[in-house]
C-alpha cells in the first residue's frame, strides 16, 4: 500500500461500511478498522466460493483449533470456529482476530536493509540483503572468530523451523551462540521436569482436568494468558472440584476459587516447602509410593521441617491457616493436578519454585494417573516444541545434550559433519546481549523474536543491540527490534506454510496453509536455506520446504525421549494431534506419561529434589519498597508486535496502567510513576482491591516508555538462565503526565492512515481494561 | 420452556470479551459487537457480565411493540429480528423500551443495531458466534437439558421482574439453585438485597 492509496476501511465502492462511531468510541482507542482491523472487503468476499482450512491458532500454547476462511482468490478473509479435541470450538479474542494479520497493510513485503542505523531504511531485492549479510557473517567471523556471530530463534515457530534454526547456527554459521525465546518463557519448568523426571514436558492431557478432584494453579492468570483453558476447569468444578489459586492478584480464576493464596512475589518456594510441611506433619504424605518409585524424599522432608506454616506465613504475607487448608485440600483430594505458569517460573529460584510443586504432587501420590499430576502452562504456540529439537543453546535435536559425546556422535551422523566442527554449549539470550554489550557477540540474527519489548532491562538490550557491528532480523511486521536492524527478512505467517507445533500437553498437532504469501515474502525455512547455500553449507540444506525438514526431524529424534519418530503429517492429519514421544508409526502417542510408574530416569524412579526459599535478587530498601510484577492481558500476545496492530485488540486493551491498591491513595486514571532501580516510566493507576497493598502490576506488552520491561531486573535463574521477571523491588509516585504509547514500526511507505488515528495517550477506556475492577473513589 | 437459546452464567465469565470480538465477526452484525460486556463491581473485583439480547417472550418484545415502524420482527421460534433496515426510522423507541438495555442506535447511519441471536447461523443449526467461542462457557447455546447435562444441579431464570411487570424471556441466566423459579428484579437474576430476601 502506497501513501496515496485510500486507507483501509475508508469507504471505496460497494456498501458504505458501518463504522464504529467516534462519538460512542472509547476515549483514548482508535477506530478498530483504522487500526488495521477486520479487512475492508470482508462482507463482500466471495464467500459462496469460500473454503474453510483447518488449521491452529498461532498464539498460545493451548493450540486451538481454527479454520481460516478463504476466499475463491485464494485469500485469508475469517475465521470460523472448529471443533478440534483441544478446544472444541472455543476461541479467545486473539485468536479471533489471528487471521487479521495476514493480508495485514503492515505486512513486510520486500527485504529492508541499510548499510548503517544512522541510515533510513530502503527496500532492497533479496540477492542484495542476502549477499550483504552473508559478507557481513564472513568479515565478523573471519576477524573475531566463529563465536562472535550469533543466532536467536522464537517459539511462536513452528518445530521444523526451530529444528532448522539450531542446524543453521551450528552447521552453517558454526557458531555455540544460539538460543530462542522460550528462554523467556517457560524452561524453569522444563529445568525441574528434567531433574525430577528426566522428562521436560507436562504430565497431563488437558483433558485430565476434567478427571480431576482438586485443581492448584500456580502463578497462572488462566483467565488472559490460557482462557480456552478456562473451560477444562469449568468441567472439573461442574463435577465437585476444588480449585486453589496461588497469585498475587485476585485473577478472574482466583476470584472463583475456593482457596486463592494472595502470596507475595518471589515467595513461591517458601509457600510450597510449607505447604508440604504440613503434609508430612499431618500424615498425608502417599510414603508407599515414594518409597516404591522416589529417591530423596527423606532429605526432602528433612528440608521442608524447617518451613512450618507460621514461618511460611511471615515470608508470603499470607494468613498461616490458609497454607494448612491448601496442604489438606490437595493432599486429602482423590485425585489432585497442579498447573503453574510463568508466576512460579520467572524467578530467580524458577526452576526451584517448580520442583517444590512436583515435590508436593508426588509426596502426595498425585501424579502418573488420570485426573493426577502436573502441567505446564506455556506461553507461545510452540513453547513446548520449540525447544526439543535444537534451537537451545545446550541441546541438540531429540533433547540431546550438547555436551554429552554420545549424543553429539549421533547428531553429526545424522548431519554429516565431523564431531569436531560441532561446536559446544553457547549462553542464554539475556547472556547473549551482555556479551553484545561487551563486544564478544559483534554479529546477530534474529529470527521471530523481539526483545526490546520481552527482554528485562531495556537500556542494557538496547546497548547490546547497538554494539552489535551487524544486526538481521526476520519477521512478517517490523518490531521494535526489527527497527533497529540493519537488514529485515521479510518472512511468512502461519498461515502461509505448514509445520507442527507442540502444545501445553506436548501434543503435536498440524498447522496447514491456507494462502500464498504475498509477493516479495519468503518462507523463514527457504531463507535460511538460502543464507547457509550462500555461506557454503548448502548440501546440508536441501529442504525444498517444512515437509522435508520434518522428515529429518523425525529420523533426527528417534531413539530419544523427545521420539517424533512415529508421527507423520498424515498422522497429524487423521487424529488431529499425537503426543510424543511417539517411537513408531503404528504408536499412539503418549498423551499421560509414568502410568506404570517408571520416569525417563536410568533408574525409573522420581528424583525429588531439595529447595531452600531465598529471597529475591532484587533487595526491598525503604526507597524500593514494593514489588514489582508483570504479566499479560487477554488481548495481546508476548511483545505486542502481532496484536498491537490489530485493532479490535488494541481497542479493548490499548494502553498499559499499573494496578495499585486503594491504600496508597491514587485515584483511578491518576499518572503514577513507577521506579525501580533501572529507570522509571508513568502510567495510569488502575486502583483496585484485586491487587496486595505491597504490590504494583504492569502488564509487558508495550515499547518503552511504556515498557514493563524497562524496569524489571536482568537477574537470571542460575540453572534455567530465566529472567526474574516477576519480581523486583520499586516504589511509586505521583506524576505529572502520563508516558504516551508510541506507534508499532512500520516499513517505509506504510500505513498511509496515520492521520485518522486518535491519541492513545488518554489514561483508561472507560470500562476497566479486559475485566480488571477499578476503584473509582472521589 | 424454551428450546434451543443461550444460557448466561455470569459467574463463569472472565471478561476476555472474546464473544465480544466473534460478534464482530458474524456475518449478521458485519464489524459491530451486538454484546455488552459489564463489570459488575468495580474497584471490588474483575466481575463481569456479558450482555445480549434476552429474546423477550411475555410480554413479547417491548420493543417491537413500541416500534412506530413496524421495523422489529420476531420469528414463529421466538427470536426478536434487529430492526429491518428499509424499514428503520433510528427514533430510538426501541432503546428506551427494553428492560436489558439490549438494541443501541447507529448515530451515523441512524439505525437500529441489535443481537440477533445470530439468526443467519441458529437457522441453520449452528450456534450463535459468542456462545460457539465462549472459552468459559459464560454463554452456552442449546437446550436446558443439554445444560444440565454438562452441569449437574444447574439452575436457571427465565423471569425477571421491574417494578410491576415481570418479563420472562426466550434466553435464560444460571443462578444459584436455591434462588430459582421466581421473577428476578431488576433485570438481574439477584434475589437478595443486602441479605434481605426480596421476593
Ligand atoms: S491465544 Fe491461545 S487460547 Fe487464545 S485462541 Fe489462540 S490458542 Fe486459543
Ligand atoms: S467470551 Fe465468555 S468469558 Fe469471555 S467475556 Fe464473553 S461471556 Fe465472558
Amino acid at each position: 500500500m502506497t501513501a496515496t492509496e485510500p486507507a483501509r476501511g475508508a469507504s471505496g465502492p460497494g456498501p458504505v461500511p458501518v463504522s464504529l462511531d467516534p462519538s460512542i468510541a472509547p476515549p483514548g482507542t482508535r477506530n478498530f478498522r483504522d487500526a488495521g482491523g477486520i479487512p475492508a472487503d470482508r462482507w463482500h468476499a466471495d464467500q459462496n466460493g469460500e473454503t474453510l482450512v483447518p488449521t491452529h491458532c498461532c498464539f498460545c500454547g493451548v493450540q486451538c483449533g481454527m479454520y481460516l476462511r478463504v476466499d475463491k482468490g485464494g485469500k485469508v478473509f475469517g475465521v470460523e470456529p472448529r471443533n478440534h479435541d483441544i478446544n472444541r470450538m472455543r476461541l479467545c479474542p486473539k485468536g479471533i482476530n489471528a487471521y487479521q494479520q495476514v493480508n495485514h497493510p503492515d505486512r513486510l513485503t520486500a527485504p529492508l536493509m541499510r548499510r548503517s542505523r544512522d541510515e533510513e531504511f530502503r527496500e532492497a531485492s533479496w540477492d542484495e540483503a542476502l549477499d550483504f549479510t552473508v559478507s557481513e557473517i564472513r568479515r565478523i567471523q573471519d576477524r573475531y572468530g566463529k563465536d562472535a556471530f550469533g543466532l536467536l530463534g522464537g517459539a511462536s515457530l513452528f518445530s521444523e523451523k526451530t529444528y532448522l534454526v539450531g542446524k543453521f547456527a551450528r552447521v552453517a554459521l558454526q557458531t555455540k551462540h544460539v538460543d530462542y525465546n522460550g528462554r523467556l518463557c517457560m524452561v524453569s519448568a522444563a529445568g525441574a521436569n528434567k531433574l525430577a523426571f528426566g522428562i521436560d514436558r507436562a504430565g497431563n492431557p488437558f483433558s485430565d482436568i476434567l478427571l480431576s478432584d482438586c485443581l492448584l494453579i500456580a502463578g497462572s492468570n488462566v483467565g488472559e494468558c490460557f482462557p480456552v483453558m478456562t473451560q477444562y476447569l469449568w468441567g472439573a468444578r461442574d463435577r465437585g472440584a476444588s480449585l486453589i489459586v496461588i497469585d498475587p492478584r485476585e485473577t478472574a480464576i482466583a476470584r472463583t476459587a475456593d482457596i486463592h493464596v494472595a502470596l507475595k512475589p518471589g515467595t513461591d518456594a517458601a509457600f510450597f516447602n510449607a505447604v508440604l510441611h504440613v503434609v508430612v506433619a499431618e500424615g498425608l504424605a502417599d510414603e508407599a509410593y515414594l518409597a516404591a518409585h522416589a529417591t530423596g524424599w527423606d532429605e526432602v522432608k528433612e528440608t521442608v521441617a524447617g518451613y512450618p506454616p507460621a514461618r511460611a506465613a511471615e515470608i508470603c504475607g499470607v494468613p498461616a491457616g490458609q497454607i494448612v487448608q491448601v496442604a489438606r485440600v490437595f493432599a486429602g483430594a482423590d485425585r489432585a493436578m497442579a498447573w503453574h505458569a510463568r508466576g512460579i517460573e520467572h524467578h530467580s529460584q524458577g526452576v526451584e519454585n517448580c520442583l517444590t510443586v512436583i515435590n508436593l504432587c508426588v509426596a502426595t501420590g498425585h501424579i502418573g494417573k488420570p485426573g493426577a499430576g502436573y502441567g505446564t502452562i506455556t506461553g507461545q504456540g510452540n513453547g513446548q516444541g520449540g525447544r526439543e529439537h535444537g534451537q537451545k543453546s545446550d541441546l541438540l535435536p531429540g533433547g540431546r545434550s550438547i555436551t554429552n559425546p554420545e549424543h553429539r556422535r549421533q547428531i553429526c551422523e545424522i548431519w554429516g559433519i565431523e564431531e569436531s566442527e560441532l561446536p559446544g554449549a553457547g549462553t542464554s539470550m539475556m547472556e547473549m546481549v551482555w556479551q553484545m554489550q561487551r563486544g564478544e557477540i559483534r554479529g546477530l540474527i534474529g529470527i521471530c523474536n523481539n526483545p526490546f519489548v520481552s527482554l528485562p532491562n531495556y537500556a542494557v538490550v538496547k546497548e547490546g543491540y547497538d554494539t552489535a557491528e551487524f544486526h538481521a532480523q526476520f519477521d512478517f511486521f517490523l518490531s521494535e527490534t526489527a527497527a533497529n536492524a540493519h537488514v529485515v527478512f521479510p518472512v511468512t505467517t502461519w498461515a502461509e506454510d505448514e509445520g507442527v507445533m507442540a502444545n501445553a500437553e506436548a501434543r503435536v498437532v498440524k498447522h496447514n496453509k491456507a494462502q500464498e504469501p504475498p509477493a516479495g515474502v519468503r518462507t523463514d525455512t527457504w531463507v535460511m536455506c538460502e543464507l547457509a547455500r550462500r555461506l557454503g553449507a548448502g548440501r546440508h540444506f536441501d529442504f525444498p520446504g517444512s515437509r522435508e525438514v520434518f522428515e529429518e526431524l523425525r529420523i533426527a529424534s528417534a531413539g530419544t525421549v523427545n521420539d517424533y519418530y512415529g508421527i507423520t503429517y498424515d498422522r497429524l492429519e487423521e487424529t488431529g494431534g499425537i503426543a510424543w514421544p511417539c517411537p513408531a508409526t503404528d504408536h499412539p502417542g503418549t498423551p499421560r506419561l509414568f502410568e506404570d510408574g517408571r520416569t525417563y530416569h536410568p533408574d525409573g524412579k522420581i528424583h525429588l529434589q531439595v529447595v531452600e526459599w531465598h529471597p529475591p535478587m532484587d533487595p526491598y530498601t525503604e526507597e524500593y519498597p514494593l514489588s514489582l510484577t508483570t504479566g499479560r492481558t487477554v488481548a495481546h500476545f508476548l511483545s505486542g508486535n502481532q496484536t498491537r496492530r490489530l485493532g479490535a485488540l488494541v481497542e479493548q486493551t490499548p494502553r498499559p496502567w499499573v494496578e495499585v491498591h486503594p491504600s496508597h491513595g491514587f485515584r483511578n486514571g491518576d499518572p503514577v510513576r513507577v521506579v525501580t532501580r533501572r529507570g522509571s516510566e508513568v502510567f495510569p493507576a488502575l486502583v483496585t482491591e484485586a491487587i496486595r497493598p505491597d504490590t504494583v502490576f504492569i502488564p509487558y506488552h508495550w515499547p518503552v516508555p511504556t515498557a514493563a520491561n524497562a524496569l524489571t531486573i536482568d537477574a537470571l535463574d542460575p540453572r534455567s538462565k530465566i529472567p526474574e521477571y516477576k519480581v523486583c523491588a520499586a516504589r511509586i509516585e505521583a506524576a505529572e503526565r502520563i508516558d504516551e504509547v508510541p506507534e508499532p514500526p512500520t516499513a517505509p511507505g506504510h500505513r498511509a492512515y496515520p492521520e485518522t488515528q486518535v491519541s492513545r495517550t488518554d489514561p483508561l477506556p472507560p470500562t476497566a481494561p479486559q475485566g480488571r475492577g477499578t476503584a473509582e473513589r472521589s | 420452556m424454551m428450546g434451543r437459546t443461550i444460557f448466561i452464567d455470569p459467574g463463569r465469565c472472565i471478561g476476555c470479551q472474546a464473544c465480544v470480538s466473534a460478534c464482530r465477526e458474524c456475518d449478521s452484525h458485519r464489524g459491530k459487537s451486538m454484546i455488552h460486556l459489564d463489570y459488575t463491581e468495580p474497584g471490588m473485583s474483575v466481575a463481569s457480565l456479558p450482555t445480549v439480547c434476552m429474546h423477550c417472550e411475555d410480554p413479547v418484545a417491548p420493543c417491537a411493540e413500541v416500534c412506530p415502524a413496524d421495523a422489529i420482527l420476531v420469528t414463529a421460534d421466538g427470536v426478536v429480528q434487529q430492526a429491518d433496515t428499509t424499514r428503520c426510522i433510528g427514533c430510538s423507541n426501541c432503546v428506551n423500551a427494553c428492560p436489558f438495555g439490549v438494541p443501541k442506535i447507529d448515530l451515523q447511519a441512524k439505525l437500529q443495531l441489535k443481537c440477533n441471536l445470530c439468526y443467519d447461523r441458529t437457522a441453520y443449526g449452528l450456534a450463535p458466534m459468542c456462545a460457539t467461542v465462549c472459552p468459559t462457557g459464560a454463554l452456552f447455546y442449546g437446550t436446558l437439558e443439554e445444560l444440565q447435562a454438562e452441569r449437574p444441579g444447574v439452575q436457571v431464570a427465565d423471569s425477571f421482574v421491574f417494578g410491576d411487570v415481570v418479563v420472562s424471556t426466550g434466553v435464560a441466566m444460571v443462578v444459584p439453585a436455591e434462588k430459582v423459579q421466581w421473577p428476578v428484579p431488576g433485570g438481574l437474576p439477584v434475589v437478595e438485597i443486602n441479605g434481605v430476601d426480596v421476593r
